[in-house]
């Protein structure tokens, strides 16, 4: 073993291999002498990959000239696991899979599902308001944490902590609306787990107060400064042509200047009726990702204002009750379970009630046979669901369209030929997930 | 009780119900071809229901005017769910004209500008508003440059590349289905071709949509599809050097049975599972 510091040196059958850890660059290079191609091993543990994403970076000098992206480290086969479990089990997985947007994928799934039913009109308005009010929050929550681990990659270590703070709020909220910070499973195919309480309206209202001066001061704090700009401006550009060949969508491909959002062009769950707008940028770098990710939390806040104003009394659930979920879940003294109202009704009124409550939970109800596709505008883009049944009371097959793990195909394109410290910065700008890339 | 970690091509454990050749082969019906098509057990696949065909009366369940008895029973009318999930898939009909909406449109577009279009589409399905155009395989990749050039109908974002296995249902059991996406129409269809596991080989449409690239490789990861022409058709979310290809229904979940307050609850797919 040679080298000083920390830069070991091992031979192998492909060359000399390095391990770095860290602030002995000069020694490698040293090392390495007369090469003058360097290949990088970064990640799958690297604190700037957002979950672990991999990257062989072939360098010369500090210019990246190939970089490829390998993924599959956090693959837990939520697909296969989807078809041994019943179609409301569904939602408990598949909100795992992209962790920062779960209410997305549930909303996703449960559409599909409805779609494959054939009751997507009969689901109450009550449920979609809730809907869209839901998914909305979560996308304020995903963008902040975005810009939160964004910012600290780029050294602005304190958007780190604003980021993360603003974002346990809303975890705070989804936890009084649903049980749980994160992996919901609250959106279920007919409706909704349970309705939202008067406490979480209180909040979402106190966050509508304070998030817009908040974000306002993410802005003051990162725009005007001069590093934020150098790290950003004219970094990882990609425009429309390219975002569109590479299947691009979401604020990448509005960065580019297209305003291409589903809740505009194909909407779903009500979206046509709220007024908002979609931002987009013409600059198709890093900045423009950012200005666009922070005016959509502002037009998420305008959504979220309006499903506040509308949102009457009225079920959550489908009226079908060979579909709907036979109880209203409630948080007892031992966690979430069924409310004692129908725990009575059932095993002290109602021995049909009993046996109904026993079949649905049991069985699941069964879905007629055929495909269906939805796609909805998550946080990274497109999120299709491909759902396929046989007529039986699981899945038979299904498939996300995940936006993390198509938009990480724009990784060579972003860095190839760009220096090594931008791989970072376009790596960010696409907010990929890799429990949603790799599920 | 130990779950099969791993899917040998050859795996030689019957599914339930599945026939073995020397047993009660007259009684039971077989739906597997070949050995290989055997899975190993525990799996749920095509298999006739155990009683089936046997003069019993759990053949003649008592029928509504639906043709289903209470909770939608039908066939053995075994509701214990311990006689193995019976797969069944109605077969699939040619839509009748008009198919409605915006689909008439893009059919007669892309019979226009696609010469060879008729022999290439082998089935118009339309169903719950969306339209599926099955295609055949060795076509994929022409019909796909059609769609996306083509001034009428400009499917310029490939959105989705998945499979499915319909093992038991057809003998083309890997289907290949494409999801396409219009910005300029706002349209989108699905496109659906089928190969046999045998000779499981189409052409990529990778060099028409770059964003196919990892999503074919998923697909061959996940269901062994061979898309020739893919300028790296490798594994992306198994391990380089795994067997087998996961989501394919003779591939086993596996599992452990786990112990609950003294009772063993068995792995998923050993659970019991309802038709």
């Amino acid at each position: 073993m040679t080298g000083t510091g920390y830069a070991r040196e091992r031979e192998t059958t492909e060359g000399k291999v390095f391990t770095v850890t860290g602030g002995d660059w000069d020694t490698l290079v040293n090392e390495a002498g007369a090469e003058e191609r360097i290949v990088v091993n970064m990640g799958p543990q690297h604190p700037s990959t957002h979950g672990v994403l991999r990257l062989v970076l072939e360098l010369e000098g500090e210019t990246v000239i190939e970089a490829r992206t390998v993924v599959g480290y956090l693959h837990t086969g939520i697909e296969k696991n989807l078809e041994y479990r019943n179609w409301t089990q569904g939602s408990t997985f598949v909100t795992r899979m992209d962790y920062l947007a779960s209410m997305f994928n549930e909303t996703g799934y449960c559409m599909a599902v409805e779609r494959l039913l054939g009751i997507e009109d009969q689901i109450t308005p009550r449920a979609n308001t809730i809907r869209v009010l839901m998914m909305e929050l979560n996308r304020i929550s995903s963008h902040l944490v975005w810009l939160a681990t964004t910012g600290m990659e780029l050294g602005a270590l304190s958007m780190m902590i604003y980021g993360f703070r603003e974002r346990e709020y809303i975890l705070d909220i989804f936890e009084l609306v649903s049980g749980l910070r994160m992996n919901h499973a609250y959106i279920r195919p007919g409706g909704l787990a349970q309705d939202v309480n008067d406490e979480a309206i209180e909040r979402i209202r106190a966050l509508l107060g304070f998030m817009p001066e908040r974000i306002d001061s993410y802005e003051d704090l990162l725009s005007g400064n001069k590093i934020w700009h150098e790290r950003t401006q004219g970094v990882a550009v990609l425009d429309v042509a390219g975002c569109l060949a590479l299947g691009i969508t979401g604020p990448v491909l509005r960065s580019a200047g297209l305003p291409w959002d589903l809740r505009k062009t194909m909407p779903y769950c009500g979206y046509e009726t709220y007024e908002f707008d979609v931002p987009t940028s013409t600059d198709a770098d890093v900045w423009g990702r950012y200005q666009v990710r922070l005016n959509e939390m502002r037009q998420s806040l305008r959504i979220i204002e309006q499903a506040l104003e509308r949102l009457e009394p009225g079920p959550i659930m489908v009226a079908d009750k060979k579909i709907a979920w036979p109880a209203q879940l409630a948080i007892g003294a031992d966690g979430l379970g069924n409310s004692l109202e129908h725990v009575a009704h059932i095993m002290g009124q109602s021995m049909e009630a009993l046996i109904h409550h026993f079949k649905l939970v049991t069985e699941g109800f069964r879905v007629p046979a055929g495909q269906v596709y939805v796609a909805i505008e998550a946080p990274r883009g497109e999120l299709g669901v491909h759902a396929v049944s046989d007529g039986g009371t699981r899945p038979y097959r299904v498939h996300y369209r995940e936006p993390s793990f198509v938009n990480l195909q724009a990784i060579p394109a972003m860095a190839e030929g760009g220096l090594l410290a931008d791989v970072i910065a376009g790596g960010a700008s696409l907010d990929p997930v890799m429990g949603g890339c790799d599920r | 009780m130990t779950a099969p970690q791993m899917p040998g091509p050859d795996a030689s454990v019957p599914a339930p119900g599945a026939v073995t050749e020397q047993g009660d082969a007259q009684i039971r019906v077989t739906q597997a071809r070949n050995p290989s098509d055997v899975p190993p057990a525990g799996v749920p696949v095509a298999a006739a229901p155990v009683g089936a065909q046997t003069g019993a009366p759990a053949d003649f369940p008592p029928s509504t005017e639906a043709g289903r008895g209470l909770f939608g029973v039908h066939g053995s009318g075994d509701t214990s769910g311990f006689g193995g999930l019976v797969r069944r898939r109605t077969a699939l009909a040619d839509a009748p004209r008009p198919y409605g909406g915006y689909f008439d449109e893009v059919v007669d577009a892309l019979t226009e500008a696609f010469p060879g279009a008729g022999g290439a589409i082998e089935r118009v399905v339309m169903d719950r508003g969306e339209l599926t155009l099955h295609i055949e395989p060795e076509q994929i990749a022409a019909v796909c440059q059609t769609l996306r050039d083509d001034p009428a109908l400009r499917f310029e974002l490939c959105s989705s590349v998945s499979g499915v296995d319909y093992l038991g249902h057809d003998d083309k059991r890997l289907h290949i289905t494409y999801h396409l996406t219009s910005l300029t129409f706002r349209r989108r269809i699905r496109l659906e071709c089928a190969v046999t596991a045998e000779n499981p080989r189409l052409p990529s449409v990778s060099q028409v949509y770059p964003t196919a690239d990892w999503q074919e490789r998923e697909t061959y990861d996940m269901f062994g599809v061979v898309f020739e022409g893919h300028p790296g058709l490798t594994r992306i979310l198994m391990p380089d050097d795994w067997e087998g290809y996961p989501q394919r229904k003779d591939y086993p979940l596996g599992g452990v049975p786990v112990e609950y307050k003294g009772a063993e609850i068995p792995p998923p797919d050993q659970r019991r599972s309802y038709q």
